[in-house]
């Protein structure tokens, strides 16, 4: 079992490896045991410790599928089901009820779109909130990269996400329609951007849910909110009348725009709603030069909630 | 000179005990929480390191420590003070089942354990069989594992776990569960792991895994270290620290109206009072016994319990001497001799009780005497007896 080449290291070992910020010390192999590294520099570390560990990430996120739905006679149907409700609440309330769908070309195919997105977000939200609170027996037991359960649940929304986009091939299907090929390179930007965004702002919730149990219905508050403020079942024009041409407010308009998943379900609207070409309703300004944007933005706040969580994790399994 | 795969430098850790979890109870309790934040060292100023191919105990009571001292070597804590160097692949049993989740299968919860674990898919795969053969549970692998009982539960994990293929393996009391052909099985492996020249940290409250398995004992007490040295020693020390200690409240049984134990005391042959023995020492005991009403029919027996409460010794001057013990009336001391006592190193508690003929006792002190054997030679088991060694060569 011993290496007998390490041997003749061992001696100089002791002085150097009390050296502040090294991860390792200079004798192969006898490794610090999470050592905190620089703030600044730990990033590129995680990165490669979690790749090491992409087949538990694979696990997990076959975990995470398997027991959402165990045991249900519907199975994965309820994949289908939740957002196929939402789809036909709003198309009726507010397509027929509220009159959107007159105004409106393809109305479900329009809120079906937003929704897509915004299940992914929430699913990726909700479910990071709690990843590390409700994995505590193995947090408090065994140790690998904590980032992995926020990113399992990323990745079991993705597949779900894939599977819900089937939906939209049957509408496509029924209502003779297909995407704006033209501007369907919008679509990886945009996915691009919510997951960034969504795995920053979840990793920050997952460690915060850790220390505050508070977190995880104050999510659940704010994603209503949330939902309302970005156009969703509603048009951005409507905003942009109320706002700017009404009551001047530039700046609120802006504001509002500013919204990572408003700029997410503009891109998806105009990417996968081509009936929309033409009207009003669909969104031209610089959408991809604000998605360029996002991305930077994003991943800056990503390196940064990684950073944060890696600050605290070292106090999750006593927290627990 | 071997290499070491350990390294603990000045590790210590603080506790802050505040149950306070949502926004809610901080609010209300912030004064009182501000006031009792309470901390508490659960480990102070621990340095060791650990040589490749060892197996380091660590003992202790309830709260010393030890899991806390496996945590951070094991990386899920993380020391306020102090670092922990660490060599090679490590797998830590904290808790068998640990990774199991109750709505997946046996053989889905195999694969994702021993991901846990720090298998390859690939990896598992190929050990599967084995995996599956070593818990014994065939027939239920397909099924959930909430629907197992505890013992297959905990053979599948504990059968995932040894296949595991470390350098260095964190084991925390996970020995205690299972039933006795499976605890030898376990240790059995735990051996074969030590032949491999893997490197084993062990909590424990098993005295004879320790004495069995380690070479090197660690004893904290309140997170500090008490004592690092062989196990032998640690055994020593571990007992005399707390087995003597409060166990020795005599307890009494019986109505003492009509004869009374009064005094029980370990002394040498010749009624002085002793305490420590070395082996093969002649042993004395002395019984005071009181009769407060005359008594024709009496008897006195002596029962010998070691620090584990394993019965060592029961006789009662009824089956020793034939004869009638005469009556009794007033105070009478009763001094039995043993000689050449084979008796193992340990201590040793002396019960006593006086009884008639037949029937039960009329007064009976529990734990009424202490004394300890310390043996110069090794040996285990409750016997001490020093064979003559020869060596036939043919």
């Amino acid at each position: 079992m011993s290496e007998s080449g390490t041997q003749t290291h061992m001696a100089t070992g002791m002085g150097l490896s009390s050296l502040p910020h090294t991860g390792l010390s200079d004798q192969a192999g006898l490794e610090r045991v999470n050592a905190r590294p620089s703030f600044w520099r730990g990033f590129g570390g995680t990165v490669v410790e979690i790749y090491q560990y992409r087949e538990l990430l694979g696990q997990l996120v076959r975990k995470e599928l398997k027991v959402k739905y165990k045991d249900s006679v519907l199975g994965f149907l309820w994949t289908f089901i939740r957002p196929l409700l939402q789809l036909f609440v709003y198309s009726v309330v507010i397509g027929v009820f509220l009159g959107s769908s007159k105004a409106i070309p393809a109305f479900g195919i329009y809120i079906y779109v937003g929704l897509l997105s915004w299940t992914l977000f929430t699913d990726i939200l909700g479910g990071c909130t709690g990843s590390i609170v409700n994995n505590a027996g193995l947090v408090k037991k065994v140790y690998f990269p904590r980032e992995l359960f926020p990113l399992s649940v990323v990745g079991a929304s993705l597949i779900n996400f894939v599977l819900q986009c089937s939906v939209l091939l049957v509408a496509y299907g029924f209502a003779q329609s297909a995407p704006a090929w033209s501007q369907l390179g919008l679509l990886p930007l945009a996915l691009l951007v919510l997951v960034l965004f969504a795995t920053a702002l979840g990793l920050l919730l997952a460690a915060s849910n850790v220390f505050l149990r508070d977190v995880q219905y104050l999510v659940e508050v704010t994603l209503l909110l949330w939902f309302w403020m970005t156009p969703i079942v509603y048009d951005w024009t409507k905003v942009h009348e109320v706002l700017v041409t009404r009551h001047h407010l530039g700046w609120l308009y802006e504001l509002y725009l500013s919204n990572p998943m408003a700029n997410v379900v503009l891109a998806f609207q105009r990417a996968l709603w081509s009936q929309g070409k033409g009207t009003p309703f669909y969104y031209t300004d610089g959408l991809a030069t604000r998605l360029g944007v996002l991305v930077v933005v994003c991943s800056a706040g990503l390196w940064l909630a990684q950073r944060l969580f890696a600050r605290n994790q070292g106090n999750f399994a006593q927290e627990l | 000179m071997s290499t070491d795969v350990i390294r603990v430098h000045d590790v210590s850790k603080r506790f802050n005990i505040h149950k306070d979890k949502s926004l809610k109870e901080r609010v209300v309790n912030f004064r009182r929480s501000q006031q009792h934040a309470e901390d508490f060292w659960a480990l102070r100023d621990i340095s060791f390191d650990l040589t490749a191919g060892s197996t380091l105990g660590l003992i202790g009571r309830n709260g010393s420590g030890k899991s806390t001292l496996l945590k951070v070597i094991g990386g899920i804590l993380t020391p306020n003070t102090g670092y922990v160097e660490r060599r090679g692949r490590l797998a830590a049993l904290l808790e068998l089942g640990a990774g199991f989740h109750g709505d997946l299968s046996g053989r889905e919860n195999v694969f994702l354990n021993a991901s846990i674990l720090g298998l390859t898919r690939k990896q598992t795969e190929q050990y599967f069989d084995e995996i599956v053969d070593f818990s014994g549970i065939e027939e239920f692998i397909d099924t959930q594992v909430k629907f197992y009982s505890s013992g297959m539960y905990v053979r599948l994990a504990f059968a995932v776990a040894v296949h595991v293929d470390p350098e260095i393996l964190l084991i925390d009391e996970v020995l205690a569960v299972g039933d006795e052909p499976f605890q030898r099985k376990c240790l059995e492996r735990i051996r074969q792991f030590q032949r491999e020249g893997r490197t084993i940290v062990l909590v424990t409250h098993g005295m004879d895994q320790v004495r069995q398995l380690c070479d090197r004992v660690i004893m904290l007490e309140r997170g500090v270290m008490l004592l690092d040295g062989k196990p032998v020693d640690a055994l020593r020390a571990f007992r005399e620290r707390y087995s003597a200690e409060g166990e020795l409240l005599a307890s009494e049984t019986g109505d003492a109206r009509q004869v009374e134990i009064t005094r029980v005391a370990v002394t040498d042959p010749d009624g002085i009072h002793k305490e420590r023995f070395e082996a093969l020492e002649d042993l004395g005991v002395e019984v005071d016994v009181i009769a407060h009403q005359p008594v024709d029919d009496w008897a006195v027996r002596l029962t010998l319990h070691n620090h584990e409460d394993v019965l060592v010794y029961e006789a009662s001057t009824k089956d020793l001497i034939d004869a009638p013990h005469g009556r009794l009336d007033g105070t009478s001391r009763l001094r039995l001799v043993f000689p050449r006592v084979p008796l193992a190193e340990g201590q040793y508690f002396i019960t006593a009780s006086v009884h008639p003929e037949v029937g039960p006792d009329h007064h009976r002190l529990e734990r009424a005497a202490f004394f300890k054997v310390v043996t110069a030679q090794r040996q285990e088991g409750l016997v001490h007896m020093p064979p003559r060694v020869q060596v036939l060569t043919p």
